[in-house]
């Protein structure tokens, strides 16, 4: 469908919606291409190519509201849509804080944010599959030690989104995105314990990846010096994140400064307005206008345009993120972080949220430590944002005096969110926006860990 | 057939020449062997929270799904128009993994039924009324929030789904089947002073409304997580280190998912890399442990009458007294192998690609009575219930988080501690099992996993266990040296 008539299935639904007796009511519709190959050892071992649609209908009633999903967008589909969830809507409660957004809020950044490129799109599928081919055999040829492969991936995605709402707004933009990965296994002698890794690179265009060798070194390269991981006796030392790692922390701070969290006091941070919460080199910013960023968008999905959040500045809470459920619960005004996909009311999430970078190069922070933790990879589910506990199972690298000495598995690091953003000692230069919610390398007082 | 099975050929208009048509179309380049996988999902959600029905969610799901194998290669593609037009697009699309002339074509189609049904729904949940559903949900609201006053927040969500499945393979299979799944959540916060505390629980599985009565009704599930909240106010902080592990029945079973369930899926063991890869007929546990995977549990959330490939389930043993026995197998790797399927070729939807997964993963019960196991510990740890799990396939690396441990002092369960991370190495944690209770448990049935981007129910299960030796990632380090 072309972006027009999607906008126009969008208002058509909306008015549909009105005219059978909501008092409000609004839609998204998706429309998206997805490819992925998978290679392994150099052959082809998946191949999946699909275009799909769909769309995502809320009605109010007065302040009760409910919400369908469907893929099918035959007019007499969408008429029993339309009914059938203004049957449940009645069925749900009174809730002052549930509307629309303020009309006079809605609009959308003009700007050029770099989202789409029809590279991704353009390219043939055989240069897609030498994409992931190449960067399974940089990984394959990086060393006699890698001898095996978990396979190498190109993914891509073209898409429109659409929103449109009885207060007015019609919207929409494409996206488009690409991605290679890598995850080679490395050991030491055939038979022995093994080792696998990843790297990866995704960008908005084909034009803006790494070169996939480049690519499958690094992924390489990080096997390779697991290899020989041991446990270590438990203790409190410092701990250096690196950004892979560094970047889950700041998805927590998302996850305890989100609105809905907030409102609900499920999270450390309620009520924390204003007040310091973490050291005063701490500056956390929600920044909705990065051109090519991957938490980037015109309009948020209640039609609020893109904008900057300062989240935490030099150490302060300064914003909650919020949509607009969250800022009228809360007595405050939205910050555009409204994120809906079909299903359901809308939710909250990230911009592109991410800690300010400081002065630091990352070897100068591991050459800082004299004994502690170089993370890598984290793995488990051991974080609660409620009580701020904090406590995962960790693999990386033991740093001696100021080296990387030897690879460290099968401990775990454990603390509370609260003393980690007051203790974070050092910070890095090298701040990357390869994800939506992102930071450099840092380093961290007061964990401990957990093993021996 | 029953009358929910036809729903493709009766509402949207198939025909069996349709399907032959739509497999030459998928097999024209050369493939091996092609399916259609036919997915009608009707889902509905509802949340309380504050007491107020916030959200009502119902959502239509329909597709298409064609695979086409060329060797050890899988070509893809799904339409969620199930117009003949888009999928013999989609079969066009999918064939291209092949290269060559139609070599194989569909050997006449017949409809392959499993022989009993798991899971007998009388009335299915996504069609009983809404006001009937929303019930359940307030219940265990005012339940949670009348069992203490220090429970603030509490948050119920419902979800069911009716789903259709009817998958068409080249090699002459039509297999239909309805699946029905429902479970209701209840989540709490407890506040004392500025200190909060969380707890779960749930239940639900492949059954009607009627499953939410006696012991599963609404207002015990509130209760038991209310009970986890207020028992976590007054909980210290968590061991660190090595020490000897109590595992109380049900739940805790996610080890097992965890450490070696996902390394036993035969994907990763045919490539080589997995850290249980060349391991069948070793010694991979102790003695007392015989571990199964069973999708054929009547009613339990991960059970399944045919797997997403049109393959029945199976019990499938793992590890027989400590020796391992088998792997998880998809069509693909069976194949490959040369072995049997067993049942375990799942996909999250027509959108995916089937891949060996886990349905109820859960240990024999032993012989020892569960209060011996714990007056035996000397200090420790007993975990009662967990959050979730991850596992790193290729090193056996895994975790899992207790919501809910107290430690063992001189043989009995003392003071409750705050969550903490345990992590041990998949291969070898089992050989560590000295003891194995009589008191077998399956999880309530709220389990989901997750691999390689795909979501599927399913369910575990344990009797209480001991472990001599296992990582328990808290911070109260220096208190806890002794216990190593």
């Amino acid at each position: 469908m072309a972006e027009l008539d999607m906008e126009q299935t969008a208002k058509d639904l909306v008015d549909k919606a009105t005219a059978a007796g909501a008092s409000a009511a609004d839609v998204v519709v998706l429309e998206g291409e997805e490819f992925s190959t998978t290679l392994r050892l150099g052959k082809i071992e998946k191949l999946k190519e699909a275009a799909s649609k769909g769309l995502g209908l809320r009605v109010f009633i007065g302040t009760r509201s409910a919400s369908a999903f469907s893929s099918d967008f035959s007019s007499s589909s969408l008429e029993k849509l339309v009914q059938r969830t203004l049957e449940m809507a009645r069925e749900t409660s009174e809730d002052p804080a549930n509307s629309l957004p303020d009309p006079a809020l809605l609009g959308r950044y003009e700007g050029d944010l770099q989202l789409y490129c029809p590279d991704i799109a353009a390219l043939p599928t055989e240069e897609r599959i030498a994409w992931a081919r190449r960067a399974e055999e940089a990984a394959m040829a990086a060393d006699v030690r890698i001898r095996n492969s978990e396979g190498s991936w190109y993914e891509s995605n073209v898409g429109t989104k659409v929103y449109a709402s009885s207060a007015g707004f019609v919207g929409s933009y494409r996206g488009s995105y690409c991605s290679v990965a890598v995850s080679p296994i490395a050991q030491a002698e055939p038979g022995d314990s093994m080792e696998r890794d990843y790297w990866y690179s995704v960008a908005r265009s084909v034009a803006a990846l790494e070169p996939p060798e480049a690519v499958g070194r690094k992924a390489a390269e990080r096997a390779l010096r697991r290899l020989g991981a041991r446990k270590v006796s438990t203790r409190q030392v410092p701990v250096v994140f690196d950004p892979e790692t560094a970047s889950s922390l700041i998805g927590h701070i998302f996850g305890a400064v989100r609105g809905d969290a907030i409102y609900r006091k499920a999270s450390f941070l309620t009520d924390k307005l204003g007040q310091k919460v973490a050291g005063e080199n701490v500056t956390v910013i929600d920044d909705g206008l990065r051109p090519g960023g991957f938490g980037s968008r015109p309009f948020d999905d209640e039609g609020i345009p893109a904008s900057n959040t300062t989240v935490i500045e030099c150490g302060v809470l300064k914003n909650y993120l919020l949509n607009s459920y969250a800022a009228n619960k809360l007595g405050m005004k939205t910050t555009g972080n409204a994120t809906r996909g079909l299903a359901g009311a809308p939710g909250v999430g990230p911009k592109n949220l991410y800690l300010e970078p400081g002065t630091a190069s990352p070897e100068e922070i591991i050459r800082s430590v004299k004994d502690g933790f170089y993370v890598t990879e984290l793995i488990g589910f051991g974080v609660n944002v409620v009580t701020g506990d904090y406590s995962r199972g960790a693999a990386g690298l033991w740093i001696e005096n100021g080296e990387l000495a030897y690879p460290v598995h099968e401990v775990t690091i454990a603390g509370s969110l609260q003393d980690m953003l007051n203790h974070i000692e050092m910070i890095g230069s090298d701040l990357e926006f390869r994800r939506s919610v992102t930071a450099p390398t840092l380093r961290v007082g007061g964990l401990t860990v957990a093993g021996a | 057939m029953a009358a929910n099975d036809r729903i493709f050929f009766d509402r949207y208009g198939l025909s069996q020449a349709d399907l032959e048509r739509y497999l030459a179309e998928a097999l024209s380049d050369g493939g091996d062997y092609a399916d259609l996988y036919f997915e009608h999902t009707t889902s509905t959600s509802l949340q309380v929270d504050e007491s107020l029905v916030k959200s009502a969610l119902e959502g239509i799901s329909v597709g298409c799904g064609v695979r086409v194998l060329a060797g050890e290669q899988t070509g893809y593609a799904y339409t969620d128009d199930l117009s003949s037009e888009k999928i013999l697009k989609a079969a066009r699309t999918a064939a291209r993994i092949a290269s060559g002339p139609a070599s194989v074509s569909t050997v006449g189609l017949s409809s392959v039924q499993p022989p009993s049904n798991l899971y007998p729904v009388v009335a299915p949940s996504t069609e009983r009324a809404l006001s009937e559903r929303l019930d359940l949900v307030r219940r265990a609201d005012i339940a949670a929030r009348a069992y203490d006053p220090r429970i603030a927040q509490v948050r119920v969500s419902y979800a069911d789904q009716s789903r259709h499945i009817m998958l068409a393979g080249s090699d002459g299979r039509i297999v239909t089947d309805f699946q029905p799944l429902v479970r209701l959540s209840v989540y709490v916060i407890a506040q004392e002073g500025d200190k909060l505390r969380s707890g779960s629980h749930g239940g639900g599985g492949r059954v009607g409304l009627e499953f939410f009565e006696g012991d599963r009704s609404p207002e015990k599930f509130a209760q038991e997580a209310s009970r986890q909240a207020i028992v976590q106010l007054d909980a210290r902080e968590a061991p660190a280190g090595e020490m000897q592990v109590v595992l109380g029945p049900g739940w805790p079973g996610i080890l097992l998912h965890e450490a070696v369930g996902h390394g036993l899926e035969a994907d990763f063991n045919r490539k080589g890399i997995s850290a249980f890869s060349g391991r069948i007929g070793k010694k991979v546990a102790s003695e007392l442990c015989t571990v199964v995977d069973d999708g054929t549990i009547p009613s339990r959330r991960g059970s399944l009458n045919v797997d997403d490939e049109g393959e029945p389930t199976h019990k499938n043993v793992l590890i027989e007294n400590g020796t391992l026995m088998g792997y998880l197998q998809d069509k693909i790797s069976a194949e490959q192998l040369k072995t049997t399927r067993t049942g375990n070729g799942r996909r999250e939807s027509y959108e995916h690609i089937p891949m060996p997964r886990m349905t109820n993963t859960y240990m024999l019960a032993g012989q020892d009575d569960p209060d011996e196991i714990v007056r035996s510990v000397d200090r420790g740890l007993y975990a009662s219930h967990f959050g979730g799990g991850q596992v790193d396939i290729t090193n056996g690396k895994f975790v899992f988080s207790a919501s809910e441990a107290y430690l063992i002092e001189d043989g009995k369960i003392t003071a409750p501690v705050r969550g903490a991370t345990l992590i041990g190495d998949g291969p070898t944690v089992l050989t560590n099992v000295t003891a194995v209770g009589n008191d077998l448990q399956l999880d309530p049935g709220i389990g989901t996993c997750g691999k390689g981007g795909q979501s599927v129910p399913v369910g575990v299960g344990i009797p209480t266990i001991k472990i001599s030796r296992l990582t328990v990632g808290g911070t109260a380090g220096r208190g806890m040296q002794s216990f190593t």
